[in-house]
């Protein structure tokens, strides 16, 4: 499903080249859950924007569903993500003026579906998630738990094959944390592709493949269970 | 994206911070009340002025001696020109097409009645002239058809004159002096009113020679000619010149259509109502400023959100169709209102000063209305284009 081959990516920090991905090569297959480990400044977050296109190798292959996707314009790429990816963010990234229901419809309005359609799928999502009686509340209004909640209803509303989380439970406390990789977890039983970026040990321990990396390397690649 | 959605998601945002945005709309609605109400000042002036000069009616051909361009040698030769005389006037109204051909001078006496005196103005004209300005008779007849140079003393009197003159009392068959000659007044006028602060009605009609005598003029100062409204201004004007000029052996004369006249006015005063307009125009400009000001921080502000958008697959076109359409927006809105106050203090003007004379012209309002949207579009471009090529990354990572 995904293809990677000898990825590059280098930022100017003034004028001094940071390398943040060298020779970066690994293959996930579809349903696969990934956990993609490191210190900060190892990389991690660079892999996972180029993974989402929301950033672009400087050299390599990235091969997503057979399409050579590191080579599409950026209308194509905003199509792939609409489509194919859904995103979790460690802040949520919630738009603050829209109610729960109308951040997790946002996607579908974006992608032009029809309103009748659109009420019904949100509707299901939110109750899915548990959040049924939070429709109408804003992020503001909601626990730190309920916004992830929110958030991963979002991502998922598209029915993606990939989920992209990026420390996921970075700011949430522990059982609000755990909630939320047990949800993830469902997702990848459901056959969703997840791919996640995490500091925690005991969180990353429970994928079925650790990807780690250190200064912008694969350090190691590991699968069990 | 639905074309109802993208209404609603920018209104949703207009409207997140309604301090914000009634403050930056209120610029533009200051801009476009003013472009309203200057516009409606210039453009009633302008009707003003035209209905003024319309009075008279519009089938009305005015022709003056002398030519207005000036053509070869000048100077130590002897004046060809030829005055315009009577017979001309009479010749002219041969002419298919003229209705009525009126002899004029003008000029100023004292005009006595009694112990009362009065310098007014004497207009020395035919028999038509009711028919040709446009004026009506009040009381008894207008001036008889006599032959021009043996016409007996009668004079018609202007309404204001008469009042100053009479009063109340009777006035018709009484012997006027005037210019040291004796007239009898055979009626009185109807009420014109006035033009450009020149009053109508003060003033006496006497026969044309008469009038030429008392004023020691052998010549014309204009004849006026009234046509038929199937024939056009042109072809009378053309009729008119070759046969003056077969009369005069030169062409020694001006023919000045009315419509000439108002299209020289109109063109002058819809300068004025545009230059008003654009006086207006600048506090829409302002209104701009603000806008762009807003939006731009607006962008800073919403970077995560940016962000997000391009996450969830919204294209870059997209991005910056939101943010142009949230700039578009607020010039909308204030656009309306600014409407809805020009309008409004236009017509209250109208009511407390109800001499000055307001028009309010939709087309103006109209084109105020688009320059808002297009004022909203010019001030919303950068800061949209600055939110569309914002890396998603970049944007993301603001939080």
């Amino acid at each position: 499903m995904i293809e990677l081959l000898n990825i590059e990516r280098v930022f100017l920090v003034g004028d001094e080249e940071v390398h943040a991905l060298r020779q970066i090569s690994f293959d996930v297959a579809t349903g696969e859950y990934v956990a993609i480990m490191g210190s900060s400044g190892s990389g991690k977050s660079t892999l996972l924007n180029i993974l989402g296109l929301l950033d672009r190798p400087d050299s390599g292959v990235y091969q997503l569903d057979s399409q050579r996707v590191s080579e599409l314009d950026e209308d194509h790429l905003a199509e792939v993500r609409r489509h194919q990816i859904g995103f979790v963010f460690q802040f949520f990234h919630l738009i603050p003026r829209l109610t729960a229901f109308e951040n997790v419809e946002l996607p579908l309005t974006l992608a032009g579906v029809a309103p009748s359609l659109r009420k019904q799928k949100v509707t299901d999502a939110l109750a899915a998630f548990g959040l049924r009686d939070r429709a109408r509340h804003r992020p503001a209004q909601l626990s730190g738990g309920q916004r992830q909640r929110v958030a991963i209803a979002r991502a998922t509303i598209m029915e993606p094959k990939i989920i992209l989380a990026d420390e996921p439970t970075g700011n949430l406390d522990s059982s609000s944390g755990s909630e939320v990789i047990n949800i993830l977890e469902e997702l990848n039983r459901l056959g969703i592709t997840v791919i996640m970026v995490t500091h925690d040990h005991a969180i990353g321990a429970r994928a079925s493949r650790i990807i780690r990396m250190a200064d912008g390397r694969i350090e190691s690649d590991s699968r069990h269970r | 994206m639905r074309l109802n959605d993208f209404f609603l998601i920018t209104f949703l945002s207009v409207r997140e911070q309604p301090l914000r945005s009634f403050l930056t709309a209120l610029g533009i609605a200051v801009g476009i009340s003013a472009v309203v109400l200057l516009t409606s000042l210039g453009e009633g002036l302008h009707r003003f002025v035209l209905s003024e000069f319309t009075q008279f009616g519009t089938n009305l051909i005015a022709i003056n001696p002398g030519k207005k361009s000036t053509l070869g040698v000048s100077g130590a030769v002897i004046s060809n020109v030829r005055p315009l005389s009577i017979d001309d006037a009479d010749a002219l109204s041969m002419l298919p097409g003229v209705i009525k051909s009126q002899p004029v001078i003008q000029g100023n006496a004292a005009v006595e009645a009694g112990k009362r005196q009065r310098r007014t103005t004497v207009f020395g004209v035919g028999s038509d002239t009711p028919e040709v300005w446009q004026l009506s008779v009040a009381a008894g007849h207008f001036l008889p058809n006599d032959p021009p140079r043996n016409a007996r003393p009668y004079a018609v009197l202007g309404s204001r004159l008469r009042k100053e003159l009479f009063k109340q009392e009777p006035f018709l068959g009484k012997r006027l002096r005037i210019g040291g000659e004796v007239y009898r007044v055979i009626g009185g006028m109807e009420s014109k009113g006035q033009m450009l602060g020149f009053d109508l009605d003060d003033a006496v009609y006497l026969p044309i020679a008469k009038a030429m005598s008392m004023f020691n003029r052998e010549s014309l100062m204009e004849i006026d000619l009234l046509y038929d409204k199937d024939h056009s201004a042109e072809s009378i004007t053309i009729a008119a010149s070759k046969m003056l000029k077969k009369r005069h052996g030169s062409e020694d004369f001006t023919i000045t259509t009315q419509e000439q006249m108002l299209e020289t006015l109109g063109s002058v005063l819809n300068i004025l109502t545009i230059a008003v307009g654009a006086l207006g125009g600048i506090s829409l400009v302002v209104g701009g400023v603000g806008i762009f000001t807003i939006m731009t921080i607006a962008v800073n502000e919403r970077r995560a959100e940016i962000g997000l958008l391009c996450a969830l697959g919204a294209s870059r076109q997209l991005v910056r169709l939101l943010f142009l359409g949230e700039a578009i927006t607020l010039s909308l809105l204030g656009g309306l209102a600014g409407l809805i106050l020009g309008v409004g203090c236009a017509l209250g003007l109208a009511l407390l000063v109800p001499a000055l004379p307001i028009h309010t012209s939709w087309g103006f309002v109209a084109a105020a209305e688009l320059i808002a949207v297009l004022v909203g579009l010019g001030a919303g471009v950068l800061p949209a284009n600055n939110a569309a090529s914002l890396p998603p990354v970049e944007a993301l990572r603001a939080e």
